[in-house]
C-alpha cells in the first residue's frame, strides 16, 4: 500500500515536498499504525501522537483532503494512494506537526470555565439530568483542531474569528445552568468577527471526530443573543 | 556552555490531574507557578481515565469513608499505608465536591445529586454487600475531569510549558534540588527552570509493556529522575494488569461496564467469575479477575478462532443504558474490536495498565528516602504525586476508581504544602554547573553517530521482553531469564544511536530520551518482583502461591545503582481509627 506524506524539516529542506513510502495494511490497520510504521522505515517523520484511542487528541492530520484523527480512521476508509497533509491553514513547525498556538488562544478566549458568583453549597450544585443532558454533545470535545483548521471562514480570519472548537466550548458554558456569567459570555461574543464570521459552511460538522456539532452550537448562541435582546 | 534560564516559585513536571491539581492550588494562592508538560496540557493520559472517581459521598446507596477504607486496604492486600489510605478516603468526598464546583460535568441522579456507579471491590459495612462508590460523567469521567482542571488553571493565570521534555532534575551544590533541565520540542533547544520546589506528576509508565492501556507518553520520565537522583522506587513489582482491555490491542474497557452490570463468559459462554469469586463474581478486584481470565484462557476456554480471548458481555443492558452511561465504550468496541456492544460481546483480555508502586512519598506528596536504620527523611523540596507517586494507598492491587482519587487528592495536597515550603523557604538555591553538565549529558549523548543498535529497536525489544517476562504469572525461572535479557539490553542501550540528529522536532529524539526512562523503570519492575518471593495482590507466583506476612508484609525499595533491594515496614496504624489487621482475602 503506498502512502505519500508532506516532509518539511526546516533544519534541512528548503521547501516541502512529498514522499511516498510502502507500508504492508493489516487487518484493522487505522492511519496512525501506518504513520508509526512509516516512522518505523525512516526516524527523521514526524507527527504528534498519544493514546491511540481518539480521546488525547493529537494526531489530527488532513488525510486525502479532508481531516481526520488518525488513531480513529481506518485505512479501509482512505482510498488509495493515501495522501496525508497537515492540517490547512496552520504554520508548519515541521512534516505533519503545524503550530496550533492560535487556536489555543481562542479557546482561551472564550473563558472556557465554569463561573459561579452564589456562595457555594457544602455538597454538590444540584443539576436535574435533563439540564446535564444539554452539556452532551459540548463537553466531549477533545481539542484537536479537525474543526477550526477545516473552517473556510477560520481561514481567512484566524485572528478574529474564534473558530468552531472555541464556539462549541463557549456554548458548552452558556448551556450549562451552574454558571452564572451568561451576560458576560454574550458580551465578549459580540461584533462582527469573533462569533458572527460563521457562515454555517458546516464543515466542522463533517470532519469532527467525536461527532459534535459546532454549527448547530454557534446557532443556539445567536439564538440566546436575540433571546436576551444584544 | 550558556543555557536560558527561567526562575519560579514552583516548578511540576506534568499537566495530568495530579500536575493541574497541584497547579492550581498554588496559582490560586499567587504562587509563581511553571507546569511543565512533553504534550498539550489536555493530551495528558488522564483524560483517558473511563469510569469515574470513588467517594463516599451515598447518594445511591449508604455508604461511609471508613467503608471506603476498608475496601481499600483489603484490595491492597494490606500492603498499603494505612495512614495514608484513610486520609485519601476522607478528603475524597470535599475533593469531589471541589470538582464539581470547578465545572466537571458529573452525570446525574433523578434528585440531581452525582450519579455514582457500582466498581470492583466496593462494600458496604466493611464487606458486605455492593457498595456505589464511583462518581463518573459517563465513561469519560477522566476527560471531564482533566479539561475541567485545565480550564480552571486558565482562569488561575498558571504559567504552562507546553511540549517541553524534562531531561533531569538539576541540584546546588549541597545536592538539594533546585528545579530541573527541559527540552522545548519545537526548537530542540534546552531550558533551564529553577525553583524552589519541584513537584514530579508526570504520570504512568505502560509503555515499557508491549500491550497496554497507556498512551504513548506513558514512559515512567519521572520515576526514571528520582532513579538518577539517587532515589529509590517503592513497590514497583506490584503493577496492574486491567482485566478488560480489546484483546489483541490493549484499549481500555472500563470496570464500568461490569459495574452497570455487564458480565465475562468463556467460549461455552459460562459466566466463570462465579467460579473464582462466588460473592462478587465480576466485580471482584482487578487482580483477581486478571489471573481468573488467564487461567480460563491457558485451561483451554478462551474464545475466538486461537482461543486467546474472553467475551465481555453487555449487551443485555439494552441500547439506551449503554448509549446514556457507557457511549464512549460502545465507539471504542465498535472501532477497535469491530463488535458493537448493543448485539455482540467485545473480545478482551487483560492490559498493563497501571503502576502501584512510584516514588516513595508522605501523605503530603514529599518525597522521603529512608536514612539509618528504619526511620526516613524528607527530600528538601520534592515532592511526587499522581501515579509516578506512591503515598501508598494501593499498596499490592488498586481499586478501580481510586486512581482518579489519588491524582487529586494528592496533587491538591502536595500543591498546598507546596505553598507552605515556598514561604518558609524565600530564595532560591543556585544550581551546580555539575549538576546542570549531567543532565545535559543525556541530551547531548544523542549527537553522537555511526552504528550501534537502532534507538526504536531497542525500545520494541524491551517492551516485548517485559511482556513475556514481568506479566501476570512470574515464576523464579522465566523471571531470572528477563531480568538476564533486560541487562543485556540496558548494555546495548550505551551503543544506541540515531539517524536524524535535526534539531526542530524531532520526535525521534523524544522517543531515545523516553527509553532511557523506560529502560530504568522496566529494571526497577523486574528486580523488585525477582526478589519477592510471594504472591500479593497484582504479584503472582506460581512457586509461592500465598501471602506470606511474617517475611514480605513490607515495601520494596529499588535503587538503580547495583540494582540493589531495600525494604520498608507498612505502616499498618491509621490516622484516627483502629487498624485493619491482615485477613485472608476473599471476594
Amino acid at each position: 500500500m503506498k502512502i505519500s506524506v508532506y516532509r518539511y524539516n526546516p533544519d534541512t529542506d528548503q521547501k516541502p515536498r512529498m514522499q511516498d513510502y510502502e507500508v504492508r495494511p493489516f487487518q484493522g490497520m487505522m492511519l496512525r499504525d501506518a504513520l508509526l510504521e512509516i516512522k518505523k522505515q525512516d526516524e527523521s517523520f514526524a507527527f504528534r501522537h498519544s493514546c491511540g484511542e481518539g480521546v488525547c487528541g493529537s494526531d489530527g492530520v488532513n488525510a486525502n483532503g479532508k481531516n481526520c484523527l488518525a488513531c480513529v480512521t481506518p485505512i479501509t476508509e482512505l482510498s488509495q494512494p493515501i495522501v496525508v497533509r497537515p492540517f490547512p491553514g496552520r504554520p508548519v513547525i515541521r512534516d505533519l506537526v503545524v503550530d496550533m498556538t492560535q487556536f489555543y488562544e481562542h479557546y482561551r478566549a472564550v473563558k472556557p470555565y465554569l463561573v459561579r458568583t452564589d456562595p457555594l453549597p457544602e455538597q454538590e450544585i444540584l443539576q436535574s439530568p435533563e439540564d446535564r443532558d444539554k452539556l452532551d454533545g459540548l463537553y466531549e470535545c477533545i481539542l484537536c483542531g479537525c474543526c477550526s483548521t477545516a473552517c473556510p471562514s477560520f481561514w481567512w480570519n484566524p485572528e478574529k474569528f474564534h473558530g468552531p472548537a472555541a464556539l462549541l466550548q463557549a456554548w458548552r458554558f452558556l448551556a450549562d445552568t451552574r454558571d452564572q456569567a451568561t451576560e458576560e459570555r454574550l458580551d465578549a461574543l459580540e461584533g462582527p468577527y469573533k462569533l458572527f464570521r460563521c457562515h454555517t459552511i458546516m464543515n466542522c460538522v463533517e470532519v469532527c471526530p467525536k461527532g459534535l456539532n459546532p454549527t448547530r452550537a454557534i446557532g443556539l448562541i445567536k439564538d440566546l443573543m436575540l433571546e436576551k435582546g444584544f | 556552555m550558556s543555557i536560558p534560564s527561567r526562575h519560579f516559585d514552583a516548578l511540576i513536571i506534568g499537566a495530568g490531574g495530579a500536575g493541574l491539581n497541584a497547579a492550581l492550588q498554588l496559582a490560586s494562592a499567587d504562587v509563581r507557578v511553571a507546569v511543565v508538560s512533553k504534550v498539550f496540557p489536555t493530551r495528558s493520559h488522564t483524560v483517558a481515565a473511563q469510569g469515574g472517581v470513588n467517594a463516599a459521598l451515598a447518594n445511591v446507596l449508604p455508604d461511609n469513608w471508613h467503608w471506603h477504607m476498608f475496601d481499600t486496604v483489603k484490595g491492597s492486600d494490606y500492603l498499603g499505608d494505612q495512614d495514608a489510605i484513610e486520609f485519601m478516603c476522607r478528603e475524597a468526598i470535599p475533593t469531589v465536591y471541589e470538582l464539581e464546583h470547578a465545572g466537571v460535568p458529573f452525570s446525574r441522579l433523578d434528585n440531581g445529586k452525582i450519579y455514582q456507579r457500582a466498581f470492583g471491590g466496593q462494600s458496604q459495612d466493611f464487606g458486605g454487600d455492593q457498595a456505589a462508590r464511583t462518581c463518573a460523567a459517563a465513561d469519560r469521567t477522566g476527560h471531564a475531569i482533566l479539561h475541567t482542571l485545565y480550564q480552571q488553571n486558565i482562569r488561575a493565570r498558571t504559567h504552562f510549558f507546553d511540549e517541553f521534555f524534562a531531561l533531569d532534575l538539576v541540584r546546588d551544590k549541597d545536592g538539594v534540588i533546585a528545579g530541573a533541565l527541559v527540552l522545548e520540542i519545537e526548537t530542540g533547544e534546552p531550558l533551564l527552570i529553577e525553583a524552589k520546589a519541584t513537584l514530579l506528576a508526570t504520570g504512568g509508565c505502560g509503555q515499557v509493556f508491549r500491550t497496554t492501556s497507556n498512551a504513548h507518553i506513558n514512559t515512567g520520565d519521572g520515576c526514571a529522575m528520582a532513579l538518577r537522583a539517587g532515589i529509590p522506587l517503592m513497590d514497583m513489582e506490584f503493577y496492574q494488569f486491567h482485566p478488560t482491555g480489546i484483546a489483541g490491542k490493549g484499549m481500555l474497557i472500563t470496570e464500568g461496564v461490569r459495574g452497570e452490570g455487564g458480565f465475562l463468559v468463556n467460549k461455552d459462554g459460562e459466566r466463570f467469575m462465579e467460579r473464582y469469586a462466588p460473592r462478587a463474581k465480576d466485580l471482584a478486584s482487578r487482580d483477581v479477575v486478571s489471573r481468573s481470565i488467564v487461567t480460563e484462557v491457558k485451561e483451554g476456554r478462551g474464545a475466538g478462532e486461537n482461543g486467546d480471548y474472553i467475551l465481555l458481555k453487555l449487551d443485555h443492558l439494552g441500547a439506551e443504558v449503554i448509549d446514556k452511561r457507557l457511549p464512549g465504550i460502545r465507539e471504542s468496541s465498535r472501532i477497535f474490536a469491530g463488535a458493537d456492544p448493543i448485539r455482540e460481546p467485545i473480545p478482551v483480555f487483560p492490559t498493563a495498565h497501571y503502576a502501584m508502586g512510584g516514588i516513595p512519598t508522605d501523605r503530603f506528596g514529599r518525597v522521603v528516602v529512608p536514612v539509618g536504620s528504619g526511620s526516613e527523611q524528607v527530600v528538601a523540596g520534592l515532592y511526587a504525586a499522581g501515579e509516578c507517586a506512591c503515598a501508598s494507598v494501593h499498596g499490592a492491587n488498586r481499586l478501580g476508581g481510586n486512581s482518579l482519587l489519588d491524582i487529586l487528592v494528592f496533587g491538591r495536597l502536595a500543591g498546598k504544602d507546596i505553598i507552605d515550603f515556598v514561604r518558609e523557604n524565600p530564595y532560591q538555591r543556585s544550581v551546580d554547573p555539575a549538576s546542570l553538565e549531567e543532565a545535559m549529558s543525556r541530551l547531548t549523548r544523542w549527537d553522537q553517530k555511526g552504528g550501534g543498535v537502532p534507538a526504536h529497536q531497542l525500545r520494541a525489544e524491551f517492551r516485548k521482553c517485559m511482556e513475556d517476562h514481568a506479566g501476570v504469572f512470574r515464576t523464579e525461572e522465566v523471571m531470572a531469564e528477563g531480568y538476564q535479557r533486560l541487562c543485556e539490553l540496558r548494555d546495548q542501550f550505551k551503543d544506541a544511536r540515531l539517524t536524524d540528529h535535526s534539531k526542530v522536532f524531532n520526535t525521534a529524539r523524544i522517543e531515545a530520551l523516553e527509553l532511557q526512562n523506560l529502560i530504568d523503570v522496566g529494571l526497577s519492575i523486574a528486580v523488585s518482583a525477582l526478589h519477592r518471593k510471594e504472591s500479593r495482590g497484582a504479584h503472582s507466583r506460581p512457586d509461592y502461591p500465598n501471602r506470606d506476612d511474617v517475611h514480605w508484609m513490607k515495601h520494596s525499595l529499588y535503587y538503580r545503582e547495583a540494582d540493589r533491594m531495600d525494604y520498608k515496614p507498612v505502616r499498618t496504624k491509621p490516622l484516627t481509627v483502629e487498624s485493619f489487621p491482615p485477613k485472608e482475602r476473599v471476594y
